[in-house]
């Protein structure tokens, strides 16, 4: 395996804009807002920006494609703009982008924003899109809740899990992230919630209900990274560093091949061993200190607990209803609120966990702070079970 | 040389399992027509949201040619419908890509009559007679179009019919038959219409069946030497009520016992379909060996076909058949789910509907063994099955390069893996069920569940694979064809399990 790039890289600055139905902003306005906190946060100038990668998933609706939404909205100084897209983890891409031109030495300070503005559609949920012209001709017509809502159906299977059981625990899930998110001022979805109301809500795709399913929003993350050396030359302390950054790939072997039971995420568990080598963990349960995971939906936080190594196999369900990732848990997990209630912008998503851990990190997490994390997991998803790409990031402070 | 027997040699049978009870249409159409509310028995098959003529073509079939890979012995397909999904694309085209018949086969429309079904199958007759064909495959299907509160709405049904025709193991043997050609107007859908338009009923039954029927019984019985007193069934479907087509039996010469129930009762009329699902039905209960058989069907004139069944007959015990889709019912009760489905009622979809469904037609060809066929692929080196079929094999283990062969997956056994009930995209049936379907014999597929009881579906159940219309393209005219999986509730599979032990 290659060295690696742990601890290669530093975040200089962060900056994310509020999370929500942003009615007021388009994407200009969102990735401006995001953009201008992490310059101040970086204390950087335009100039001194070497390239950018920009993050945004449906462009028919969005920003349009190609990288020059990002530089004509920022009035970058005609550097090179990548667009990244790779489903709901375009954000975690954007940021690995700009994290591997600074390892590389091809760039000293990069750029990574993600973006998207989800609430022109006109209707809930996120917009239906086509996938090429083959596989509408033979792919359900099914929706995200759709799709992930089978993981419950098989876990049940594999595990033997009662439908209520499971329903309860996928449910403490939910209220965790909406206790998190209330204290959360940038956070879409600010109000706590009980597991009977959870429970009770209408269903969207079984066994997930209304409540299961985190916010569609609007929002922009962004990321300005550089070398620890020139962040500590900046004058910059309590250096935050990338420990890994991890993406697996589906390669057909769960949608068509026999040996997936549908139950957990085949690609999750491969960029969970990879990034935990790189950044040289070796007892997730113990040395991770909190994490942001994917939680689209409650049951793919769930799943994702075993998938990451922090629970056992089978035992998610108990360590959820434990209050193992709650925030006063053993592991915190959506301290921000998660997608679930921080918002879901398709592109920003992978750059807001990774806002938060930053914040973490550094001690500036207001009314949320945790107890001295030392080491942060991102994890972030994009497409669906059977099929997707997994984006597994580790940062932390600088030598630990 | 005495000429070659030339018969039938199978059949197969399908009706869909939703019937529409007749007493929820008149009584929700009491206010406006209180003259039906005496024909509120009774039930009628009523088609789910995603079939049509050619589906329920394709299932008929299905039953007639049985689970085997190969049908390489099908050569020519007639397919006999008024209510064709596509004006000029050909129909029975479809039917034979899915149904995965040779390229080689010929395939023909016969359409514009109610007996479409009865001179598809005459035609069929004639070219194996002839020898140009050897095994010839008849379909007849409609997917009857009314208006609400119409006489029709309650009459009608919708079904499929399968007859295939050779000179080996025929179960009923051809004896002759005769057409009457007459422009006898009693409806008629003129080319840009959606519906019927229907002339007096007294008129129809008094000018058109009572004196255009016998002409045709007779000349069919001069033709094929066998008389009046010979017929044990007449098959005729006619929505006169029972004892008016007996009085034609009798005015032919013939026992009125002979008449064969019409299946007015619990399935109603299927058009073009009707005299073969009735011929079927006879052949499943009352036929026997030695027995002479009269095939009529009224349109536009009349067909009149004679058979004899032989002791071949019960070499088609084990097809569903018409009795087997007739015991495989749903009762419905809503007829506005009816109104929803036939496109009589503009209902608001929500913006999720409105997603182009334009099809690459490039796109279809291309692929056109996977998507109207369920054609993947094994592996050829390790056996590994696989769909869609690809040059480079899923094999985790090997991936193989050029290995894969076509493999049919449409009549496997397979299993529901994972599941779910959505009700956030658009369906016409919500909520919208899909899942990973996991085949015995190796791979998997995600796809559309139908024909599902809301609330019994589980991992683990065993699901059967049907032909059904994907999605439809309004803005072209087009649509788009894929199977999908039908869960198949517990107890049924216990009675498949013990039918095939007997």
């Amino acid at each position: 395996m290659a060295a690696g790039i742990k601890d290669k890289v530093a975040i200089l600055g962060m900056g994310c804009s509020k999370f929500g139905e942003r009615w007021d902003a388009g994407p200009e306005e969102l990735m401006v807002e995001a953009y201008l906190e992490a310059m101040q946060d970086a204390g950087v100038e335009p100039t001194q920006i070497d390239a950018a990668w920009f993050s945004t998933h449906i462009d028919e609706i969005g920003t349009g494609k190609g990288g020059t939404p990002l530089s004509l909205a920022l009035r970058l100084p005609n550097i090179a703009v990548t667009r990244v897209e790779n489903f709901c983890a375009g954000g975690s891409e954007a940021l690995r982008g700009a994290v591997y031109a600074v390892a590389s030495g091809a760039a000293d300070i990069a750029l990574a924003l993600g973006v998207e503005k989800l609430k022109d559609t006109g209707y809930g949920g996120l917009p239906v899109g086509n996938m090429g012209t083959l596989i509408p001709q033979w792919a359900p017509s099914g929706s995200a809740p759709g799709n992930f809502a089978q993981l419950a159906s098989a876990y049940r299977a594999k595990h033997g899990v009662s439908k209520e059981d499971l329903k309860r625990a996928i449910a403490h899930v939910s209220v965790k992230s909406h206790a998190n998110g209330a204290k959360n001022p940038k956070a879409h979805l600010r109000n706590t919630v009980t597991e009977e109301q959870v429970m009770g809500a209408p269903m969207i795709a079984e066994p997930l209900g209304l409540f299961d399913c985190c916010g569609v929003s609007d929002g922009a993350a962004a990321a300005i990274v550089t070398t620890p050396e020139i962040a500590r030359a900046l004058g910059k302390k309590d250096i935050v560093t990338v420990k890994a950054m991890q993406l697996s790939v589906s390669n057909g072997l769960e949608s068509q091949h026999n040996s997936w039971d549908g139950s957990y995420f085949h690609t999750a568990r491969i960029a969970a061993k990879k990034a935990y080598k790189e950044a040289g963990i070796d007892n997730p349960r113990e040395q991770v200190s909190m994490m942001e995971v994917h939680d689209c939906f409650s049951i793919t936080e769930l799943v994702t607990m075993e998938d990451l190594f922090i629970s056992p196999e089978g035992g998610a369900v108990k360590d959820v209803m434990d209050g193992f990732y709650d925030s006063d848990g053993k592991v915190p997990c959506q301290i921000d609120g998660g997608l679930k209630c921080f918002g879901h912008p398709i592109g920003a998503s992978g750059l807001r966990m990774a806002y938060e851990m930053y914040l973490q990190l550094q001690g500036r997490a207001g009314e949320r702070q945790l107890a001295n994390p030392r080491i942060g997991l991102t994890h972030n998803l994009g497409g669906a079970p059977a099929s997707n790409v997994c984006s597994v990031t580790i940062v932390g402070a600088y030598g630990a | 040389m005495a000429q070659q027997m030339v018969g039938l040699t199978g059949f197969g049978g399908y009706i869909p399992r939703l019937r529409l009870q007749r007493k929820s249409i008149v009584q929700a159409n009491a206010w406006v027509a209180p003259n039906f509310l005496g024909k509120g028995k009774g039930e009628r098959s009523m088609a789910n949201w995603d079939e049509d003529s050619v589906t329920m073509a394709v299932e008929a079939a299905r039953d007639l040619l049985g689970p085997d890979d190969d049908r390489s012995h099908v050569d020519a397909l007639y397919f006999g419908s008024t209510t064709m999904p596509f004006k000029d694309r050909l129909n029975s085209g479809i039917i034979s890509a899915a149904l995965t018949l040779d390229e080689r086969v010929r395939a023909i429309d016969v359409a514009s009559t109610q007996r479409a079904g009865t001179s598809a199958l005459m035609q069929a007759l004639s070219a194996v007679r002839g020898g140009e064909v050897k095994n010839a495959l008849v379909l007849a299907s409609d997917h009857r179009k009314t208006k609400a509160v119409t006489a029709q709405e309650l009459d009608f049904g919708d079904g499929a019919a399968a007859l295939s025709v050779g000179t080996e193991n025929i179960i009923a043997a051809y004896l002759g038959g005769a057409s009457l050609t007459l422009d006898f107007v009693d409806h008629f859908r003129g080319d840009t219409e959606e519906f019927d338009y229907n002339w007096e009923e007294r008129w129809i039954r008094d000018e058109g069946f009572a004196k255009i029927v016998p002409r045709a019984v007779k000349a069919a019985l001069e033709n094929s030497s066998v008389s009046a007193e010979e017929i044990k069934h007449f098959v005729l479907p006619c929505a006169f009520g029972d004892k008016f087509v007996q009085q034609l039996a009798k005015r032919s010469g013939i026992a009125p016992e002979a008449a064969r129930d019409t299946l007015a009762a619990n399935c109603g009329e299927t058009g073009v379909a009707h005299s073969l699902v009735m011929l079927v039905h006879t052949l499943q209960t009352e036929a026997k060996p030695g027995d002479k058989v009269l095939l009529l069907h009224f349109g536009g004139g009349c067909d009149a076909l004679v058979f004899e069944v032989t002791e071949n007959l019960s070499t088609q015990a084990s097809k569903r058949g018409i009795t087997g889709s007739l015991r495989n019912r749903v009762e419905e009760t809503n007829y506005m789910k009816f109104l929803t489905f036939n496109g009589l009622i503009e209902w608001e979809r929500g913006m999720r509907a409105e997603q182009d469904k334009k099809t690459a037609l490039t796109t279809l060809y291309r692929n056109e063994d996977m998507l109207m066929g369920l054609v993947g692929g094994r592996c050829t080196e390790t056996g590994v099955v696989q769909f869609p079929r690809s040059r480079i094999s899923v094999n985790p283990n090997k991936h193989t390069v050029d290995t894969q062969e076509p493999y049919k997956f449409a009549e496997k056994k397979a299993k529901i893996l994972s599941w779910s009930a959505d009700f956030l995209s658009f369906s016409m049936n919500p909520p919208n069920h899909y899942g990973m379907v996991v085949f015995e014999e190796g791979g998997r597929i995600m796809m559309d569940f139908t024909d599902v009881e809301v609330g019994t579906v589980d991992s683990g159940m065993e699901v059967k694979l049907v032909f059904r219309i994907k999605e439809f393209d309004e803005m072209r005219g087009f649509r788009r064809y894929f199977w999908k999986a039908v869960p198949v509730a517990a107890s049924e599979t216990k009675s498949q399990t013990g039918q095939a032990a007997e």
